[in-house]
C-alpha cells in the first residue's frame, strides 16, 4: 500500500474576489519507507501539500489518501493523526506544555498510550535529538534551536508511520541540523517511517531517495537528486538554487578548472578535486 | 558609533533553579562600519547579547558602551536615553514578520515612524515610509495591500522597514535569512549589503548559524560559545581554526573542509575562506602545478 496519494487535488484558500488557488490538479504518490524532499519557493504549496495529508485542510477538489483513508472522511482524522506526525517551520507554534518532557508527552497522552511506554518514549525521544539535558526545563525559556529540537522529539514519541517536516532544522546550527537528519534518516531505514522534508536546504535535499519540486501548485520535476539538480535551467526557473558544492563546482569550471561530471556533495567535490591536483 | 563590551555577563533565572548563566565575561568590540557576523550554537547566548545593544535587557555585570551611552550607568539620566538608543539601533527578531500587525503596508511601516517622529507631519511621514520600503525593493504599489497577502520574502521586508524607518545607525538582525527560500535569502542579503554600501545603516550585525553565509558577507566575526566569545576577528582569522570550529560544533565554510582534503593530500593552499578567493587560488594552483 502507498503511503500517501494526491490523487488531482485541487486546493483554495479563501473565496470570492480573495480566491487563491494553491494547489492545481495536483498528484502525487509517496510510497512507504521512501524518504522524499519537496523543495520549491515560498508560495510555491509545500506547505499546503503538507497541511493535506494530516486533514488540517481538506482538498477543495480531489483526494488525499494516507494508507489508503480518506482525509475528508472526519472518522479517519483521528487515525491519520496517529500515523502522520508533523513538525512545523515555528516551534513556537506546538508547544502547549510549560516544561519539555510534558510537551513530549503531551502527543503520546492523547492517543491513549500506557503511562509506562510514554516514558519509555520520552526517554527516547529525548534521547535521539539530544535533549535530554532540557527535561525539566521551562519550553519557553529554551532558544529556537532548542525548541526545534523539542518539537521533533515530540513528533518522534507519538511513533508515526509518517514523519512530515515543514522546514523543521531552520533554527538549527548546522552541526545540529546534522544529528537531527542523521536521526531521522536512521528511523527512516531501521523502522521504515516515511519522511517528507520541506527545506529550503538544497544540501539536504541532495541526501533524501527523491527530490520532487514544486512550483505555482504543480510538481515541475520529480526523480533521484542528481537527475533533479541536473536541470539547471529548471532550478533555476523554480526559484532554487544548487548545493553549495554544486555551485563552487561550477565556478571551478568556468575558471578553467577540467573537473569531469556531475558534482553535487562536498565528498564528490573533494574527490575530484585531489584527484586533478594530486596527478600534476 | 561603535559597541563596546567588557565583562558583560547576564544570568537568566538568577533565583530559581532554572537559573541559566546566557553571558559569562564577555569582551568585545564592534566597530563602526563593520558587516558583522555573530555566530555560535544554539543556546550559546548570542541573541542574550543582541538584545543588551538595545537596552531590552538591563546590563547586570559589566560594561557596555553604544556610542556615548554607557548602558552600564544604572542612574536615571541613562534610562532617558533608551529611546534615543532605541532609535539608533534597529532591532529584527526571529521571524519579524510575526509581528506585523496593521491592516496595510503603509500602517505598519508608519507605527515605527511614529513612535520614534511623533511631532513630524503627515507629508514627512508618507515620505520616510515610502523612501524606507523603497530601500527594501517594494514599491509603492504594495503601500495599500495586506502584509498577510505579501510572500514570505515580501513580508519580512516590510517587518524590517518598520525597524529601518526610524532612521537607525547600527541594524541588528537575528537570523534574517532563515527560512526563506534561495530566491529570497540572496535578496534580502543584496539588499542588506546595499543598506551598508550607501551608508543607509553604518553598521549591520547579523547573527547566523551558516557558516558559508557569514564568510561570504561578514567583515568581522564573533564565535560565541556557552556564554562567551571563544574566536573573533576577520572571516580567515576565525576560520583557520578548524579543530576548534569543530569542536563547537559549528564548523567551517566547505571551502575550508575543502582546503583541509587538499592539505591531506599535500596540496597548500591559503585562502581567505570566500568561494571566489578559493577558486582563484586553486586554479592557480592547477596551472603553476602543471
Amino acid at each position: 500500500m502507498q503511503a500517501i496519494e494526491f490523487k488531482n487535488v485541487s486546493f483554495s484558500y479563501g473565496d470570492g474576489e480573495s480566491r487563491k488557488e494553491v494547489l492545481k490538479d495536483f498528484s502525487l504518490t509517496i510510497k512507504k519507507g521512501s524518504f522524499v524532499a519537496l523543495l520549491g519557493r515560498n508560495g510555491s504549496g509545500k506547505s499546503t501539500c503538507a497541511k493535506l495529508i494530516n486533514g488540517l485542510l481538506v482538498p477543495t477538489s480531489g483526494t488525499v489518501t494516507v494508507f489508503g483513508m480518506d482525509t475528508k472522511e472526519k472518522g479517519n482524522l483521528f487515525e491519520i493523526r496517529k500515523r502522520a506526525g508533523m513538525v512545523f517551520q515555528n516551534p513556537d507554534n506546538q508547544q502547549i506544555a510549560s516544561i519539555v518532557e510534558d510537551d513530549v508527552a503531551f502527543g503520546p497522552e492523547n492517543i491513549g498510550v500506557p503511562r509506562k511506554e510514554i516514558k519509555e518514549r520520552i526517554d527516547y525521544a529525548l534521547l535521539v535529538t539530544g535533549t535530554e539535558e532540557f527535561r525539566h526545563s521551562e519550553v519557553a525559556r529554551l532558544s529556537g534551536g532548542q525548541k526545534q529540537r523539542v518539537a521533533i522529539a515530540g513528533a518522534i514519541a507519538l511513533l508515526p508511520d509518517i514523519l512530515i517536516l515543514d522546514e523543521s532544522t531552520s533554527m538549527l546550527d548546522p552541526k545540529g541540523r546534522r544529528e537531527v537528519m542523521d536521526v531521522i534518516r536512521t528511523l527512516n531505514r531501521e523502522k521504515q517511517i516515511t519522511v517528507i522534508d520541506i527545506t529550503h536546504y538544497m544540501d539536504e535535499a541532495v541526501e533524501a531517495d527523491e527530490v520532487c519540486v514544486m512550483d505555482n501548485g504543480v510538481i515541475v520535476a520529480q526523480g533521484a537528486p542528481n537527475e533533479v539538480f541536473a536541470q539547471r535551467d529548471l532550478i533555476r526557473k523554480s526559484g532554487l538554487e544548487l548545493p553549495v558544492s554544486a555551485k563552487i563546482a561550477e565556478m571551478l569550471k568556468s575558471a578553467g578548472l577540467p573537473l569531469q561530471g556531475e558534482i553535487l556533495t562536498k565528498e564528490e567535490l573533494s574527490e575530484k578535486l585531489c584527484e586533478l591536483l594530486r596527478k600534476n | 558609533m561603535r559597541i563596546v563590551a567588557e565583562k558583560l555577563s547576564f544570568t537568566y533565572n538568577k533565583k530559581s533553579k532554572f537559573k541559566v548563566d546566557a553571558l559569562k565575561d564577555v569582551t568585545l568590540t564592534i566597530e563602526e562600519g563593520s558587516f558583522f557576523g555573530i555566530i555560535g550554537h544554539t543556546g550559546s547566548g548570542k541573541s542574550t547579547f543582541i538584545q543588551h545593544l538595545n537596552g531590552l535587557i538591563p546590563v547586570e555585570k559589566g560594561f557596555l558602551t553604544v556610542g556615548d551611552i554607557n548602558l552600564s550607568d544604572k542612574k536615571k539620566i541613562v534610562r532617558k536615553r533608551y529611546k534615543e538608543l532605541r532609535s539608533k539601533v534597529g532591532m529584527v527578531f526571529q521571524y519579524p514578520e510575526y509581528q506585523l500587525f496593521a491592516e496595510t503596508v503603509y500602517e505598519d511601516v508608519a507605527f515605527g515612524f511614529r513612535n520614534f517622529f511623533p511631532d513630524a507631519d503627515k507629508e514627512e511621514e508618507k515620505r520616510a515610509v515610502f523612501e524606507t520600503l523603497a530601500l527594501l525593493g517594494l514599491g509603492s504599489e504594495y503601500v495599500n495591500q495586506s502584509p498577510l497577502d505579501l510572500s514570505g520574502g515580501q513580508k519580512r521586508r516590510v517587518a524590517i522597514a518598520g525597524v529601518l524607518v526610524a532612521k537607525p545607525e547600527i541594524l541588528v538582525l537575528d537570523e534574517p535569512v532563515a527560512g526563506l527560500d534561495p530566491v529570497g535569502k540572496n535578496e534580502l542579503m543584496k539588499i542588506l549589503h546595499a543598506l551598508h554600501e550607501n551608508g543607509v545603516v553604518k553598521t549591520v550585525i547579523i547573527v547566523s548559524h551558516d557558516m558559508d553565509e557569514v564568510c561570504e558577507n561578514c567583515t568581522e566575526v564573533a564565535v560565541f560559545s556557552e556564554g562567551e566569545v571563544v574566536l573573533s576577528g576577520s572571516p580567515k582569522d576565525v576560520f583557520k581554526n578548524t579543530k576548534l570550529m569543530n569542536e563547537l560544533r559549528l564548523g567551517v565554510p566547505i571551502t575550508g573542509q575543502l582546503q583541509d582534503s587538499l592539505s591531506e593530500i599535500g596540496v597548500e593552499i591559503d585562502t581567505d575562506f570566500s568561494r571566489d578567493d578559493f577558486v582563484e587560488k586553486v586554479v592557480e594552483y592547477f596551472k603553476n602545478s602543471k
